[in-house]
């Protein structure tokens, strides 16, 4: 047997890939599952925050400043571990899946919220003001007039965060999910073969390389035009 | 509830073991991130050679590594290369991982502020006489820095944080040497300390961040 063929019996070894290859798409389905979830509930979360931060009661924007700044300086992997390991001595315990998302989601809320109110204080103040009096409620311009044009300002930096938040679902093989890098390497040491790995690295290329190029798009389609 | 999660007896009995954690983690971000600027820095001066294949093959190459998890990349060194005969260590492992990936996303941060300083003014240092390389090095580079320098500071503090990635091929950084504690001692404390120090270690950084952030994104319109 050649080098190279040795290289590709170990790395791309396809009985093993065959045989593996239900588990690594049982983690895709989970990885997708986790992604949507986390996508979802975080930029929901963090427009709430933005959203309640611009009616601008005082100890409430304390308190939303704390949380956000409190979620952007811990490491995600130590959230979740906190989450996993900590959190049942206090008596709750939650799965693995549910910690990974939920601090996935309030890594991604925080991140969002500071996006979200970046881009609404940046619709100047005269906007507003022309809009109220005009006979616009608050909730109406907001929703009409600022809102509108904070988001198209938020698109880029926000798809880079979300995507780099929600490739966080590999953490979750720390704490015992069964996502892809969970899947591939509990195949790899049943196999004693490193090809799962292999199939795992692409398929989360699969999952994440299409978002990546869209993102990118996107970025050149809402740059900021100076 | 103090007694679960932020026992003292615990705190003190930990103290030691969770310092030379923290030390680690320092150590570990003082040699990943310049070697993610470096990574960075070369990115993006071949990216400014303005010939369509470097250029694609590069924007190729940054994509991979924006659409590559940091710890399936490492797991792949990891638990992959052993197997072509390279056993390379946990901290090795983190090295190299961190050079691609942060690399890659450093490399993207100088690309765009190389892109934002003018053409021309390129051109000005090159007709008095400065090499490709010096107009660079003393035109370019220093305000393309400038330029970018809130997008380097927010990478930065998410390389920092990434350092934690470490723990799961046992670098002794803060999160591993928290987790040793706790499953010694049977008490979550030594873990909420790690997360504490996290936090106090890196708020300041966070709160500059917002501050420059705040302020580029109105200052845009």
């Amino acid at each position: 047997m050649s080098n190279f063929e040795r290289f590709l019996d170990t790395f791309f070894n396809g009985k093993v890939m065959l045989k593996y290859l239900p588990d690594i798409l049982s983690g895709m389905v989970v990885t997708i599952e986790l992604a949507v979830l986390i996508v979802i509930s975080g930029l929901a979360a963090g427009l709430s925050l933005a959203l309640i931060r611009s009616l601008a009661i005082r100890p409430l924007n304390w308190l939303i400043i704390f949380i956000v700044d409190l979620f952007r300086s811990l490491p995600p992997l130590v959230i979740i571990v906190l989450m996993y390991f900590g959190l049942p001595y206090g008596g709750i315990s939650p799965s693995g899946f549910v910690s990974t998302w939920l601090s996935l989601a309030l890594v991604l809320m925080a991140f969002s919220e500071e996006i979200f109110w970046a881009g609404i204080t940046s619709v100047h103040k005269g906007q507003w003001e022309a809009s109220r009096s005009t006979g616009l409620s608050f909730g109406q311009t907001l929703m009409n007039v600022v809102l509108p044009q904070a988001l198209r300002l938020t698109i880029p930096p926000l798809t880079n965060r979300t995507i780099a938040i929600t490739k966080g679902t590999a953490l979750g093989t720390v704490v015992a999910v069964t996502e892809i890098l969970g899947e591939a390497s509990s195949a790899v040491s049943n196999s004693y073969n490193p090809s799962p790995l292999m199939m795992g690295a692409a398929a989360y290329l699969v999952l994440f390389l299409p978002v990546v190029v869209l993102a990118r798009r996107l970025e050149t389609k809402f740059a900021w035009k100076k | 509830m103090i007694q679960t999660f932020f026992n003292p007896e615990i705190i003190a009995a930990s103290w030691p073991i969770v310092m030379s954690g923290l030390l680690n983690t320092v150590l570990l971000s003082l040699i990943v991130v310049p070697l993610g600027l470096f990574g960075g820095l070369l990115l993006a001066l071949g990216a400014s050679i303005r010939h369509p294949l470097v250029r694609w093959t590069l924007m190729g190459w940054v994509d991979f590594f924006r659409a590559f998890p940091p710890l399936v990349l490492l797991i792949l060194l990891f638990a992959g290369l052993p197997f072509a005969g390279l056993e390379l260590g946990g901290f090795a492992c983190v090295a190299i991982a961190f050079f691609l990936n942060t690399g890659a996303y450093y490399g993207e941060i100088f690309r765009a502020g190389i892109d934002s300083v003018p053409a021309g003014q390129v051109e000005a240092g090159r007709s008095t006489g400065l090499s490709r390389l010096q107009a660079m090095t003393h035109i370019v580079l220093p305000q393309a820095v400038r330029n970018v320098l809130p997008d380097l500071l927010s990478n930065t503090l998410e390389v920092v944080k990434l350092t934690s990635l470490g723990s799961v091929v046992a670098v002794p950084e803060l999160l591993y040497q928290a987790r040793q504690a706790q499953s010694l001692t049977y008490n979550p404390t030594p873990i909420v300390v790690a997360a504490v120090i996290y936090f106090l270690m890196l708020w300041p950084l966070v709160r500059l961040l917002s501050r420059l952030e705040n302020r580029a994104l109105a200052g845009r319109r």
